[in-house]
């Protein structure tokens, strides 16, 4: 099992994928240490171009462009990190659960699952949003919330497969209880189809976090986040279209990489990861 | 002479047509009950949890008594359900109550005469994406399954794989870079005169499209694909082989007839998409759809307007899956017959 | 002497990466001959019957000698030539019509499609022609059915109508009755002797079972590792096999009609990368006198009579001798172990409600072995699981040593559920693909009768050993091990809580005929040294025949008829008892009992 979770390194989606997530985690996580500026200290005049010390030159507020860009991957990989693990905390204990009982547990979790799924996602967030303020616990619980029926649903149906296979039945017929069934004979047999899930799972997460705060309904200037920063100098595109360029870059280097190397993950795992839906 | 395990007798004429009809209603009633269900989450959603609406609309600079009489007149200070029932009551008639924006502005403005033409302008824009995003996937799809392997299907598949994981706003804002920017033959917003129809201004319609079918287009690629290997590789398709049938007969009779209905359930869930990803994209590009003003309204916390705007969107949501679970059990025999 | 409409000579089918899957095979037919093409898993025959289309699946390719119908080559051509002469000179017939058959299509269509494909005249008689010569109606509401509106039998006929529709001389069946009862196989049977008497069609008939083929077949040849290891005129060899794993085959199959004991062929087929420089059956061979199979590959050589044997030691293989019975344990003269009592058994809730099992009343006494038999969907599966308690009896009990059994495991003591046992059909299934063999067999002594980790592992030790297996193999996980050997693991799991009763679920259904032998063999000597009892749920009469002592006959969720073995089989009074033994293939028997 370990051997398999490190063969898909070997292919090159796996091998490009896992380079670049490489590059860009670390831009965002250890980028703050190499700032020249604060994120909103003004230092020069507003959208000039780059220049000596500032070589992506400056913002709508005259901040260097380079220093924002530096602290603004940590929102979203914090956000959509913690909302992506909130939402497999949550969708596999469902999904177990229903996938498992015979009673009206089941019906019952789905239909839920299903008005959720009814509903698109960011829609969800914008009116959660109306209702609750924009703030980062309403973003990563709403994110979480959105994430978990699709999480549910697949354990759910793999939890199905595997409940009715042989050694299952060997294992109910020794009268075990149903906690040790769970967790000795089903869950390490669906750990494959969760994880070939996961980079399609964590790739939306920071699509619907971005998106939100690209809005401007989720963080709030002036904090520096790479989709905010994009939203809030979209004026000055032409007099300095690197305010848009560095963080939009460094955007589409994180999600093309999470869903090469969940892709990869999949296709190791032999799934085919096509007909999932990223779901908006 | 017949097997001893033979399946019961198909139905008569008279009730083989009534099961497709009873399909249809049982649906349309699960999507009411859906829809009530969903109204309630939204409800909910913008009313019930802490964050008060009132002060939203007049700032924090309001004073207690400007608060209350804001309350009274959006009709805060009642309980909750008498609310619900309320809103719910004025949706059935017609009522679709007024914006705050109106409030803020010291009158009454019914929020349908607001929406009503962005309701169209949405409507125009997610079709022409819609009309484009079908052809061009079942073309692209059914290409590179049938060169799986090959160097087209390669570059179909990684491009596609790079494009869907972009959000909307950064294709939008890339395109904006290069096509203004950069070339500068397209707005970078869509300047469309209040009270005119976009399809008067078609430059203004481009990049917003382009935008919309961007990541659409490149999940649906890879889902008709998808479906339309796992079709060529079954055993009837083999079988045909085997049987002598010419190439073109196995592809077109055998294969892509057994490729529809999954295909027809790809392209309901990517114009789902499409729902969603038109609230950024009429920001971004500034166009005057229902997505925008549902962002303006979450934005002043306009209650009323974004819980009208939300209902309006998930039932639209709601009836596409309606269309294509009929269509689809239109295309599989299986299902028609035993519906 | 007509020249042969088929000619085969020295095919050979390799995989992309150069390892062959089928060698060196020749083969000769004549118009109204059949042809069986006899082999176990991995012996190449279904890559075999492809080849004679000129086909080959992906990642396969035909790189050497030619296949040659009525003249025409089918190899070293152009697809869309090869194309051409499919269906029109040579047809197939797949092993499952329900994946065969395009599930869009009408029945109408399923068989015109080939009409129209090879420019014959569509007028209505064809098709009409067609389906009435495999006994299906031809009226409207009929040819206007999609697949899975028919019953397997039909989707076959269907099937079999479009592969002779345009009057192939030649036409391919791959395992034409797996999945389909017993009577409505001998039906299908029926058909294909008929037509090919009338039309003169030549058939090559694929199968594993020897004794299909042999009611059925004119010349047999015999495949093992990609080569054919014997053929000849099929009343010939089957009289008098030369070729030790001829012998050992038709040794293995058991025969409804006469009770007897199985021989079994000792080791294991190899894979299709393993197989060794020599003669691939060297290596288990009992026959063997030096090295010099193992290393050299034997040629085909004449025995007479048209018979030929690919073997250096043919002259030493001995008769078949049929061995009898082993004498069951003396039964003691203690109440019975298990009674089931007006058993009623319900599956799906109230709309779609199926009564699996109406009414069933039997007792096994210890040491028994009581086989149950019936069709699918006899009941028989939800009877097993109602006994072992995974599945709630709707009306009726189980009664274990007097005490009534709770209906459900969970609720059943420690005790009830460690003296009943059960070992399902499918070895892929029986045990999780992620837990260690040892640890599986050790589990039940774990949690049934309390062993501790090293007293479990030293069981385990003893239980690998009973079940012959290698004593490494606990280490191993299920995926590195063949059929035959996870279904002994499981049986060693049964056995690892001492049970007084094992349940055994088809459990020898999806394995090959030899290693089938070798488990029902194993069984039987467990049930004799530690006083088993055994209740051995099947459809297969033959198995019935060679382990049974008592027997029940179910069908549609009833007992409709019961006693000891031999008679039942031999002189069945029950109509429905009398269509399952009429309808049961069997080997014409030359052979005597010893």
């Amino acid at each position: 099992m370990n051997a398999a979770r490190l063969r898909f390194v070997r292919t090159p989606t796996g091998l490009v994928g896992s380079l670049l997530l490489a590059a860009v985690v670390a831009v965002a996580l250890l980028g703050p240490l190499f700032a020249p500026y604060a994120p909103d200290e003004p230092v020069g005049v507003p959208f000039s171009g780059p220049a000596e010390g500032t070589p992506f030159g400056t913002d709508f507020l005259g901040r260097d462009v380079l220093s924002r860009v530096l602290w603004g991957g940590r929102s979203v990989l914090a956000l959509a990190g913690l909302a992506t693990l909130l939402a497999y905390a949550g969708g596999i204990a469902i999904g177990l659960a229903a996938g498992y009982s015979r009673s009206l547990l089941d019906p019952v979790l789905m239909r839920a699952a299903d008005v959720m799924l009814s509903f698109p996602a960011l829609l969800f967030l914008l009116v959660l949003v109306t209702g609750a303020g924009t703030s980062k616990a309403v973003l990563v619980i709403g994110v979480a919330l959105v994430q978990m029926p699709l999480i549910a649903r697949i354990v759910r149906a793999a939890t199905l497969e595997q409940s009715v296979r042989g050694f299952v039945e060997a294992a109910v017929a020794r009268g075990e209880r149903t906690s040790a069934i769970l967790r000795r004979e089903i869950l390490p047999n669906i750990a494959g189809p969760i994880a070939a899930d996961v980079g399609l799972r964590f790739t939306y997460a920071i699509i619907l976090v971005a998106s939100v705060n690209f809005l401007g309904l989720g963080l709030q200037p002036p904090a520096a986040d790479w989709a905010l920063i994009i939203s809030e100098n979209r004026s000055g595109l032409t007099l300095n279209p690197y305010v848009i360029l560095v963080p939009a870059a460094l955007i589409s280097l994180l999600t093309i990489s999470v869903n090469l190397v969940g892709d990869a993950i999949a296709r190791s795992l032999g799934i085919s990861t096509a007909r999932r839906r990223l779901v908006r | 002479m017949t097997d001893l395990a033979a399946p019961r007798a198909a139905a008569p004429a008279a009730r083989r047509r009534r099961p497709l009809l009873r399909f249809v209603l049982r649906r349309l009633a699960a999507a009411i009950a859906t829809l009530f269900v969903v109204s309630i989450l939204i409800f909910v959603g913008t009313e019930v949890l802490p964050g008060d609406a009132a002060s939203a609309v007049l700032g924090r600079t309001a004073s207690p008594e400007q608060l209350a009489e804001m309350r009274a007149a959006m009709g805060l200070d009642r309980p909750a359900h008498e609310r619900y029932l309320d809103w719910l009551g004025g949706l059935l008639t017609g009522d679709l109550g007024n914006s705050a924006a109106g409030y803020a502005a010291g009158g009454e403005s019914p929020i349908w005469d607001e929406i009503r033409p962005k309701i169209v302008n949405s409507f125009i824009l997610a079709a022409i994406t819609a009309l484009l995003m079908v052809p061009l996937a079942l073309v692209l799809g059914i290409l590179a399954a049938m060169r799986a392997g090959r160097p087209l299907d390669h570059a179909i598949s990684v491009s596609s794989l790079a494009i869907i994981s972009l959000p909307e706003f950064i294709i939008g804002s890339l395109l904006i870079l290069v096509f203004f920017s950069w070339l500068d033959v397209l707005p970078p917003v869509s300047l469309i005169p209040p009270g005119t129809s976009p399809l008067a201004e078609p430059k203004a319609l481009v990049l917003p499209v382009l935008t919309l079918l961007g990541a659409s287009l490149a999940a649906s690629i890879r889902m008709v694909r998808a479906g339309m290997v796992e079709t060529l590789n079954a055993e009837y398709v083999t079988m045909a082989r085997l049987n002598g049938l010419a190439e073109r007969v196995v592809v077109g009779r055998y294969a892509l007839r057994n490729a529809l209905a999954p295909s027809v359930q790809v392209f309901a869930q990517n114009i789902q998409y499409l729902v969603g990803g038109i609230v950024v994209t009429e920001y971004l590009f500034n166009y005057p759809g229902l997505g925008k003003e549902l962002v303006d309204a979450v934005a002043i916390r306009d209650v009323r307007a974004v819980q009208v705007v939300a209902l309006l969107i998930a039932a639209f949501y709601i009836l596409i899956n309606i269309v294509a679970d009929l269509l689809v059990v239109l295309l599989v025999p299986k299902l028609r017959t035993q519906a | 002497m007509t020249a042969p409409l088929l000619r085969v000579e020295r095919l050979r089918v390799e995989l992309g990466s150069g390892e062959p899957i089928v060698e060196d095979v020749s083969l000769e037919l004549r118009a109204g001959e059949v042809l069986g093409l006899v082999g176990e898993s991995g012996s190449g025959k279904t890559t075999t019957a492809l080849a004679l289309l000129g086909f080959a699946r992906r990642g396969v390719e035909i790189t050497a000698g030619s296949v040659e119908v009525a003249g025409e080559p089918l190899t070293g051509r152009g697809e869309s030539a090869v194309r051409a002469l499919r269906g029109r000179i040579v047809s197939y017939v797949a092993q499952d019509p329900g994946l065969a058959l395009n599930p869009a299509l009408r029945v109408e269509a399923l068989v015109g499609d080939l009409v129209k494909a090879h420019g014959k005249a569509r007028d209505g008689g064809v098709i009409t022609r067609a389906l009435a010569s495999v006994h299906l109606p031809a009226d409207r509401p009929f040819v206007r059915r999609y697949p899975h509106q028919l019953s397997g039998g039909q989707q076959q006929r269907v099937a079999i109508a479009a592969a002779l529709v345009c009057e192939p001389r030649l036409v391919v069946l791959d395992e034409p009755t797996t999945g389909l009862d017993v009577v409505t196989q001998a039906r299908i049977l029926e058909e294909i002797d008929r037509l090919r008497r009338e039309r003169g069609v030549a058939v090559v008939y694929v199968s594993h079972d020897l004794a299909v083929v042999g009611s059925l077949a004119d010349r047999i040849a015999v495949m093992y590792a990609g080569r054919v290891v014997e053929e000849g005129p099929a009343a010939a060899l089957l009289a008098r096999p030369r070729h030790p794993y001829t012998r050992g085959l038709l040794g293995s199959v058991p025969d409804p009609g006469q009770p007897r004991r199985l021989e079994s062929i000792p080791g294991v087929a190899v894979g299709v990368g393993e197989r060794p420089e020599g003669c691939a059956f060297a290596p288990r061979c009992l026959q063997r006198t030096d090295e010099r199979a193992l290393r050299e590959m034997p040629p085909l050589e004449d025995v007479g009579g048209g018979h030929r044997v690919r073997c250096f030691e043919w002259a030493l293989t001995p008769r078949l001798t049929l061995q009898e019975p082993a004498v069951p344990p003396g039964l003691e003269p203690k109440g019975p172990l298990l009674v089931v009592e007006g058993l009623r058994a319900e599956h799906g809730g109230r709309h779609d409600l199926v009564v699996a099992v109406q009414d069933v009343s039997f007792a096994v006494v210890t040491g028994e072995c009581l086989a149950i038999v019936g069709e699918s969907g006899s009941g028989k599966t939800t009877l097993a699981r109602c006994i072992v308690g995974l599945h709630s009896p709707a009306a009726g009990r189980v009664v274990l040593d007097g005490a009534a059994l709770a209906p459900r495991a969970a609720r059943r003591s420690r005790e009830e559920r460690r003296r009943v046992q059960i070992v399902f059909q499918n070895p892929n299934d029986s045990l999780n693909p992620r837990h260690r063999v040892g640890d599986a067999i050790a589990r039940p002594a774990r949690v049934l009768r309390d062993l501790s980790a090293r007293d479990a592992a030293a069981e385990t030790a003893r239980l690998l050993e009973r079940v012959r297996l290698p004593a490494r193999i606990a280490e191993r996980y299920p995926g590195e091990l063949s059929g035959g050997e996870r279904q002994r693991v499981a049986i060693a799991r049964a056995l690892a809580a001492r049970p007084d009763l094992v349940v055994c679920d088809e459990v020898t259904s999806a394995l090959d005929v030899s290693v089938q032998a070798a488990v029902l063999e194993l069984l039987a000597e467990l049930r004799a040294e530690l006083r088993l009892a055994l209740l051995f749920i099947t459809h297969d009469l033959g198995v019935v025949a060679s382990i049974g002592d008592r027997v029940l006959v179910v069908e549609d969720g009833v007992v409709c008829d019961d006693g000891p073995v031999p008679a039942l089989l031999q002189t069945p009074e029950h109509e429905y008892t009398r269509r399952l033994v009429e309808a049961a293939p069997r080997l014409p028997r030359v052979t005597e009992l010893a």
